[in-house]
């Protein structure tokens, strides 16, 4: 894998996926209007998925574009839309106490996780692989039956308490959603339509 | 990457030659779909007209073939406009964003058999990309942003109700799409669109509308029709209500794109159903020397007009859906029937046994499901949903005179 990231389309792929990743994640963070931040995200989860095309990971490219791009970010543009938020917020107000400390704590975590990273293992593919034997991914339908092999064998734990994890979710959401009346109140209507009749 | 396993014409190496027939075979692709279009607009306006005991389109060309032409030079020479409200950027990037996705989508669909070329063995598709028919819901998806941002950027209040409309409605159907191609890739063990043709090219039998038992198919036929937002599903464009929907505001050489958008997907989408269902290119081939590579190309474009006529059919059949008609079926009936019909064929796959107790864990789980839609449904009914675990329990009327008491004091 590494090999054929160095020949020259190889790194010609790296410099443009990587050149578009870049790009992508600045705008997010630079650009004012809210939409246009989120289509510079777009712009980053393409190059991401390019980058996954380069490492010969195609269907975990195609996912990446169908759930990220396809999904994810017509939500966060839905939400946008919906509530309007086109205007620009203070950015001196902290709007919760103690925020900054607390996110320039958390990124210097993930440096130092990402420089361990790479201090152990592969540069390039960060981990050593999916597959805990180390053999490097297959192309084609290979591909997709290594990931779903890792998935439902080795990984199955993991798969199944995010599973749980996005279930939970969803009936949380679902539970804001719904603003029930309390039985209480029912009760009391139910006094009132007796009275009435 | 290995690019000979997904593609016979680079066994030999890339070479001048290969790069020559790759830019051929894209040209050819292109200049296909877009005469394509050219016909499919008019055939549309002609059909419908002919439904509707109208003359349509009859003056330029023999019935009015070139109609689609004189339309297409008359928006090339209107104005150009850019509403003073509109997120410039934005609103001139969205056409492009409808149109690319309909192109792309285009490529991976086998259009024929293979073909030899001076030792090449060239595929007639133009590309059989590793994730296959993941290409074509991935673009599907990026295809939800050029009628959302293009609602969006126009500044205007119909255009964005449409936009909003349209990234609900094409991300629900998505979920039942999925699900149906997930049947395909079961039972053809590949994601690649020229595997899951040959796996049904011996014959009727083998095609899999009746390998999957005709559900996912009438499932896949309605949430692509939905995803296209085209008729009965076009909420988006309901000129009764939103004027005329995502491309109001747009005029002259981008609403065109949007218009040629619309009728490539229309095709796309009929040639990718011939692919999953109707086993694409195969078909009878007569014994005749020299020319039977073209046959499998007459066979595919036949059964894609077929579609075609059958999106046509649609529109000028069926009345309009109301929006939560839309969101109603799409949620209720094609997701859980979907899902439910794909967990089947992976038990039947595994064991015929296995199928059977995954029928019967269906059949359990859809009445569990009716009894849930059937509850919801008698919470909607009255505005006061939640009522006591005992006790006597109020009429729809009486709730109804609570509330307007409760109002009146």
């Amino acid at each position: 894998m590494i090999a054929a990231a160095y020949s020259a389309a190889g790194v010609l792929v790296f410099v443009t996926a990587s050149t578009l990743i870049l790009v992508g994640a600045i705008g997010v963070i630079a650009v004012k209007n809210p939409v246009h931040a989120a289509i510079s995200l777009i712009v980053t989860l393409f190059g991401v998925a390019v980058a996954f095309v380069a490492q010969s990971a195609d269907f975990l490219a195609a996912v990446q574009i169908i759930v990220y791009a396809g999904a994810i970010v017509v939500l966060f543009l839905f939400v946008i839309m919906f509530l309007g938020v086109d205007r620009r917020d203070d950015v001196r107000v902290e709007a919760l106490v103690g925020q900054r400390p607390l996110a320039l704590a958390g990124v210097l975590i993930t440096i130092a996780g990402l420089i361990t990273l790479m201090a152990r293992s592969h540069w390039v593919t960060g981990a050593t692989s999916v597959s805990t034997t180390g053999a490097p991914l297959a192309t084609g339908q290979g591909n997709v039956r290594q990931l779903g092999t890792a998935v439902f064998t080795t990984d199955l734990f993991a798969f199944e308490a995010t599973a749980v994890l996005l279930i939970i979710a969803v009936v949380g959401a679902v539970l804001l959603a719904r603003r029930e009346r309390r039985v209480d109140d029912t009760f009391d209507d139910e006094r009132n339509v007796e009275v009435s009749s | 990457m290995n690019l000979a396993s997904v593609d016979p014409l680079y066994s030999h190496g890339v070479t001048g030659v290969v790069l020559l027939i790759v830019l051929i075979k894209v040209l050819v692709g292109f200049g296909a779909i877009m005469g394509a279009v050219t016909l499919m607009i008019w055939f549309e306006r002609k059909a419908i007209s002919d439904m509707q005991s109208r003359i349509g389109p009859q003056r330029w060309g023999p019935f009015g073939i070139l109609q689609t032409l004189a339309d297409g030079i008359k928006l090339f020479f209107k104005e150009d406009l850019v509403p003073a409200e509109a997120d410039r950027f934005v609103f001139k990037l969205a056409p492009y964003l409808t149109l690319v996705p309909a192109l792309i989508t285009f490529s991976i669909v086998p259009l024929g058999g293979t073909l030899t070329i001076g030792g090449h063995r060239v595929m007639l598709q133009v590309a059989n990309p590793p994730m296959g028919i993941l290409i074509m819901l991935a673009m599907s998806g990026i295809s939800v942003y050029g009628v959302m941002l293009a609602g969006w950027a126009s500044g205007s209040k119909y255009p964005l109700i449409s936009s909003v409309r349209a990234s609900a409605q094409m991300i629900s159907y998505e979920a039942a799409l999925g699900m149906t191609i997930v049947t395909v890739i079961l039972v053809t063990g590949s994601l690649s669109t020229h595997d899951i043709v040959t796996a049904q090219a011996h014959g009727v039998w083998h095609w899999n509308l009746i390998r999957l038992g005709f559900v996912p198919f009438a499932v896949f036929l309605i949430a692509i029709t939905a995803e296209l937002n085209r008729p009965p599903f076009d909420t988006v464009e309901a000129e009764s209500e939103l004027v005329g929907g995502f491309a109001t505001e747009y005029s002259s050489l981008r609403f065109a794109l949007f218009y040629l958008a619309e009728f490539m997907n229309t095709i796309t989408m009929s040639a990718i159903i011939v692919t999953l269902f109707f086993g694409g290119p195969a078909g009878w081939i007569p014994p005749v020397p020299h020319l039977k590579w073209i046959f499998p190309i007459i066979w595919f474009v036949a059964k894609t007009t077929f579609f075609a006529f059958c999106y046509i059919w649609f529109r000028a059949a069926l009345p309009r859906f109301r929006y939560d008609q839309v969101m109603d079926l799409g949620w209720k009936r094609l997701i859980p029937l979907s899902l439910g019909w794909m967990l089947i064929v992976a038990g039947f796959l595994v064991r015929p046994g296995w199928g059977l107790v995954m029928a019967a864990l269906v059949l359990l789980a859809s009445v569990v499901l009716a009894r849930a839609f059937d509850l919801g449904h008698r919470r909607e009914v009255g505005p006061d949903s939640v009522l006591g675990a005992v006790g006597r329990r109020p009429l729809p009327g009486e709730v109804l005179r609570t509330l307007t008491d409760r109002e009146g004091a």
